[in-house]
């Protein structure tokens, strides 16, 4: 696309009102593996897919606690992430000691895409490279919000990022409507399905992908790769069954989607 | 023109005694629950006693809104060490923290006389002492606070510190059992009530071991 003469600087526009620099770094968000997100009424559910750069080296960590009741899964540059964490933790903690009370999660989000903004307006800065899925618990519910690099966000009932997520996000679609008054294992389950979705082929296995939960009376917590494996297990079996009827209902589903996708004239950070 | 003398000042001695004492294997940390200011009783029911970290626990009299406020800064400053390391402080490391965490406010001190108890790496209890800037040491067992005057030599006498100046080196820690310990305790600030006029009311007790933290209560004189 000849869209170069306008890329340079993040500080520059282009002709139809786009800011190039910014798109990219959400086409970096693209790039990583995926990481998705859905919640019920009372939990949430965070899962990344784990790639590792070789056999030899291990997997680099995507899903992060920030405090007692908010997590986030990451996905694009994960350095960008972390540095992103430990604002958000610092947050947290500071909110804590004034207010000897949790951070509501809609005032974190909206902090961290200001934070975001202010690299879309700084020659001198670039954008991050990282979108965030933040789930998080309070007063008013359990919530699920995407941050992407242009400094917008957006909640969500479910959401997949990072590369391959169409696929999961497909998948969600079909059977988000279930989500708000599933169960906290049900929700594991679809989240897991989901995640199969993007490896598309590979065996799910517990090494494979890392589970988070929060909800009411459950801090946030990555599960451990034993609990995981046995939940695979037992939906393995169902799994297969379900194969022929999941295509029959792909074709004749057309719900609306809850701003998970976007026009192609429309400049992507406009979701 | 003489010297302008303050008309006030920031701090104030709230009271109160706090003691700690280690085992082979727990720690018995106790404060009394007396909160006064001057002559005057402020509450007969406010704990002294917070738990830092899984197997640490602090004790602390003096000023208790220095004490607070410290207490806070604390328990901030273990979330990001656990957000850090993903493992609990252990009390070693925690003490260090206490230390510099007091020293960083040596020319505005925090009001606070802090006895620090809990288990170490290996699960053996461990004691540290400190003054308000900082100044701090591993040992045995130690009070702090109004009737620390009275408490302390009573378990110097009973608990037998070896002076680390003597050779061979002996351990720091108290050949007593838990239950000993406590009743030790008691008998403690059961004395020290009867003449100290800031100790009083309730004694808390908060015990560590291996299976965890305990916690007790018991009735001391009121007046």
């Amino acid at each position: 696309m000849f869209r170069n003469q306008y890329d340079t600087d993040v500080t520059t526009w282009s002709p139809a009102g786009r800011l190039f620099q910014v798109e990219y770094a959400m086409e970096a968000v693209k790039q990583g593996s995926a990481a998705i997100g859905l919640r019920s009424k009372t939990h949430i559910v965070l899962g990344c897919v784990n790639k590792a750069n070789s056999e030899l080296s291990s997997h680099q960590k995507k899903i992060f606690k920030v405090d007692d009741h908010i997590g986030v899964a990451i996905a694009g540059l994960t350095a960008d992430g972390r540095v992103l964490s430990r604002y958000m933790r610092n947050e947290c903690i500071n909110y804590s000691f004034t207010y000897e009370s949790p951070l509501p999660v809609g005032r974190l989000v909206v902090q961290l895409a200001d934070k975001a903004q202010v690299c879309t307006q700084r020659s001198w800065k670039r954008p991050y490279g990282v979108g965030l899925l933040v789930a998080g618990l309070d007063e008013s519910g359990a919530h699920l919000y995407y941050n992407c690099p242009s400094g917008n966000y957006f909640e969500y009932q479910a959401f997949a990022i990072g590369s391959r997520s169409q696929a999961a996000k497909t998948y969600l679609e079909r059977k988000f409507e279930n989500f708000t008054d599933a169960s906290r294992d049900d929700l594991v389950k679809d989240a897991l399905m989901a995640i199969r979705e993007t490896l598309q082929g590979e065996t799910l296995k517990s090494s494979v992908c890392t589970i988070a939960v929060v909800g009411v009376g459950e801090p946030f917590h990555i599960l451990d790769q034993g609990t995981v494996q046995q939940m695979i297990d037992a939906f393995e079996i169902v799994g297969e069954q379900e194969g022929p009827d999941a295509a029959a209902g792909q074709e004749a589903s057309a719900e609306p989607e809850q701003g998970a996708g976007a026009g192609e004239g429309v400049a992507p950070m406009d979701i | 023109m003489p010297k302008q003398q303050a008309n006030w000042s920031p701090y104030d001695n709230n009271g109160g005694s706090c003691v700690a004492i280690a085992g082979a294997d727990y720690c018995v940390i106790a404060a009394d629950t007396r909160m006064s200011t001057g002559y005057n009783i402020l509450t007969r029911d406010y704990s002294k006693i917070c738990k830092l970290a899984d197997k640490c626990v602090m004790a602390s009299s003096g000023f208790q809104a220095d004490v607070k406020a410290l207490q806070k800064h604390l328990a901030a400053r273990h979330l990001i060490y656990q957000h850090q390391h993903n493992k609990q402080m252990s009390c070693p490391a925690m003490a260090q923290l206490l230390s510099n965490t007091l020293y960083y406010k040596r020319f505005f001190p925090y009001y606070s006389f802090n006895v620090l108890g809990g288990l170490d790496n290996e699960g053996k209890g461990c004691v540290f002492t400190y003054d308000a800037v900082g100044s701090y040491e591993k040992v045995g067992y130690s009070s702090q606070g109004s009737g620390s005057t009275l408490i302390m030599p009573f378990l110097d006498n009973q608990l037998k510190s070896p002076s680390p100046l003597l050779l061979p080196v002996q351990d720091a820690v108290t050949p007593l059992a838990e239950a000993e310990a406590v009743d030790l305790v008691k008998t403690v600030f059961a004395s020290a009530s009867e003449r100290d006029i800031y100790t009083g009311d309730k004694l808390e007790i908060v015990v560590i071991n291996a299976d965890g933290i305990r916690r007790e209560y018991m009735d001391l004189r009121k007046d």
